[in-house]
């Protein structure tokens, strides 16, 4: 497929990931046809400020959109909101959308998102039990966001606990129900999940580590959470934050290569050359990481993916990738990730949990491989350059807080 | 809506109308400014809106924040007149402000 022979480009999924590709599609000089689909009705927006500044009430839905809507009328890109592809014909290179309509593409490019896991449990449809990825869920859930309002957070990811100290400085009671033992299992180390744990218990949060939601209680409106252990909670709203799922859907009707996600090479292409994915719903080779095969749910990832796709299909300078990062902002504490902690058999401190304000290095041998930075952006900056530039520093080295995190970076091999 | 002029690396003038109390990064990546990315939607989590205050515009724009000087410390080709634009707040003071961007985020 060479650049030349393009002249219409379907990008499935109108959120960060196929919002930006449209974008850098047209930056990047492409000027066929992109048609853009979308299940939500609005245009792309940016979704980590949900359960942030949004939920807070401190930005309207302009502000979270990547680009005014009439942006993609100047700049010719059909965005087809409220659509839902169903179908892909490979063979024939069509895209058929809910009602029967097809269209032809030369490319196609799947950013089709994730789905969030909804509670497998009866009353899980409940008045005031919500699910949280979309600006409407989170318009339904502000409705009732009141000061007083109990809430259950079910899950104790970086969602689950955003959600939290939101609804801690709006003045709700706060119980989280977790199945692990701490809080951000998945996603960090015990000894930061234990610092997050401390600061939201301060804050007034109460935790059920190791408890298990049984079922929804209430007729029409929820009224409480009874747990495995026959304990009861009561709630004027239940919000599950228990993870995604890649939507793979369209990806397996047509016969892709799926494997939690569907699974590309670092060029985004999938198993049919003229189909890429990228976003939370496509898994790729991690060039920081020997090339092991991951599905990343984050903003970085989502950027990068149209990044790496438009400069292929425009013919542009290839995107050199960046190590992965993430954030997190709980109360006035912003936790920088970058690169990937799975998998680390050291882990050092720079600086004290005391001083709410310091970097948990993970090391694996003498390879440093992310990093949990909280009101530390220099070190998050520096371990990020790092890991991208495949440098590391000694433990010993990293420890040392007389020495400032630039001039660490600059003497790294 | 006060205005704002943004220069490219390679000279090319963008004037953009900036709603007041957004901030200078959001008027320039809604306008589609090439060389201002925001990845991160102005959170301060990526360092990609780095910019240059037309020197008769820093007292207006205010002081370099303290995260924000962290992540500039590690940002390319760094002045003293750099400012991440998703740490500028505009305002009607800002009418007419004048920003360069580098060359290293074209």
């Amino acid at each position: 497929m060479s650049t030349g022979e393009i002249k219409r480009i379907i990008i499935i999924g109108a959120g960060q990931a196929g919002g930006e590709t449209a974008q850098r599609l047209r930056q990047g000089g492409f000027d066929g046809e992109i048609t853009l689909i979308g299940e939500e009705p609005a245009a792309p927006y940016q979704r980590p400020p949900l359960s942030k500044a949004y939920l807070k009430g401190d930005l309207d839905i302009d502000r979270l959109m990547l680009r005014p809507a009439s942006v993609y009328v100047e700049e010719h890109i059909a965005l087809l909101t409220k659509t839902r592809a169903v179908w892909i014909d490979r063979a024939n290179r069509k895209v058929r959308i809910e009602g029967g309509r097809e269209l032809p593409y030369d490319a196609l490019i799947l950013a089709t998102g994730a789905k969030p896991r909804k509670l497998p449990l009866v009353g899980a449809d409940l008045d005031g039990v919500h699910l949280f990825r979309t600006a409407a869920d989170v318009d339904r859930v502000r409705e009732r966001f009141v000061s007083g309002a109990k809430l259950i957070v079910i899950g104790a990811g970086y969602i689950g606990l955003e959600v939290a100290a939101v609804a801690r400085q709006r003045g709700l009671d706060v119980t989280v129900v977790e199945t692990a033992v701490r809080p951000l299992a998945r996603v960090t180390s015990p000894e930061v999940a234990g610092f997050f744990l401390d600061e939201h218990a301060r804050q007034g949060v109460r935790f059920v580590l190791g408890g298990q939601a049984a079922l929804i209680k209430g007729s029409d409106r929820v009224t409480g959470v009874g747990l495995t252990d026959g304990a009861e909670l009561p709630a004027d709203l239940v919000i599950a934050g228990i993870g995604v799922t890649p939507d793979v859907a369209i990806a397996e009707q047509c016969g892709l290569t799926v494997s939690n996600g569907v699974v590309t090479d670092r060029q985004c292409r999938t198993s049919d050359p003229n189909i890429f994915a990228i976003g939370d719903c496509a898994a790729r080779p991690m060039v920081h990481y020997g090339g092991r095969i991951a599905r990343l749910e984050s903003v970085h990832n989502a950027v990068e993916g149209a990044k790496i796709v438009a400069a292929v299909l425009t013919g542009g300078k290839e995107h050199a990738e960046e190590a992965p990062w993430f954030w997190s902002d709980q109360y006035d504490l912003k936790l920088q990730i970058a690169g990937l902690f799975q998998g680390y058999d050291q882990l050092v401190f720079r600086g004290v949990m005391a001083d709410r304000a310091f970097a948990a290095f993970y090391y694996k041998g003498d390879k440093l491989i992310a990093v949990d930075a909280v009101n530390r952006p220099a070190e998050y900056l520096g371990a990020k350059m790092l890991i991208q530039t495949n440098r590391t520093l000694p433990p010993s080295v990293i420890e040392d807080m007389s020495r400032p995190m630039k001039e660490l970076v600059a003497s790294a091999r | 809506m006060p205005k704002i002029t943004y220069i490219e690396h390679n000279g090319k003038e963008h004037v953009v109308e900036a709603p007041v109390g957004q901030t200078v990064m959001e008027a320039a990546v809604k306008h589609a400014v090439p060389g201002i990315d925001a990845d991160c939607g102005g959170a301060c989590a990526c360092a990609t809106c780095h910019v240059y205050v037309d020197p008769e515009w820093l007292a207006k724009t205010g002081e370099q924040n303290s995260m924000e000087q962290s992540m500039l410390d590690f940002a390319n080709e760094v002045e003293d007149n750099s400012r991440l634009s998703c740490q500028i707040k505009v305002s009607e003071a800002l009418d007419g402000l004048v920003v360069r961007l580098p060359k290293s985020q074209h």
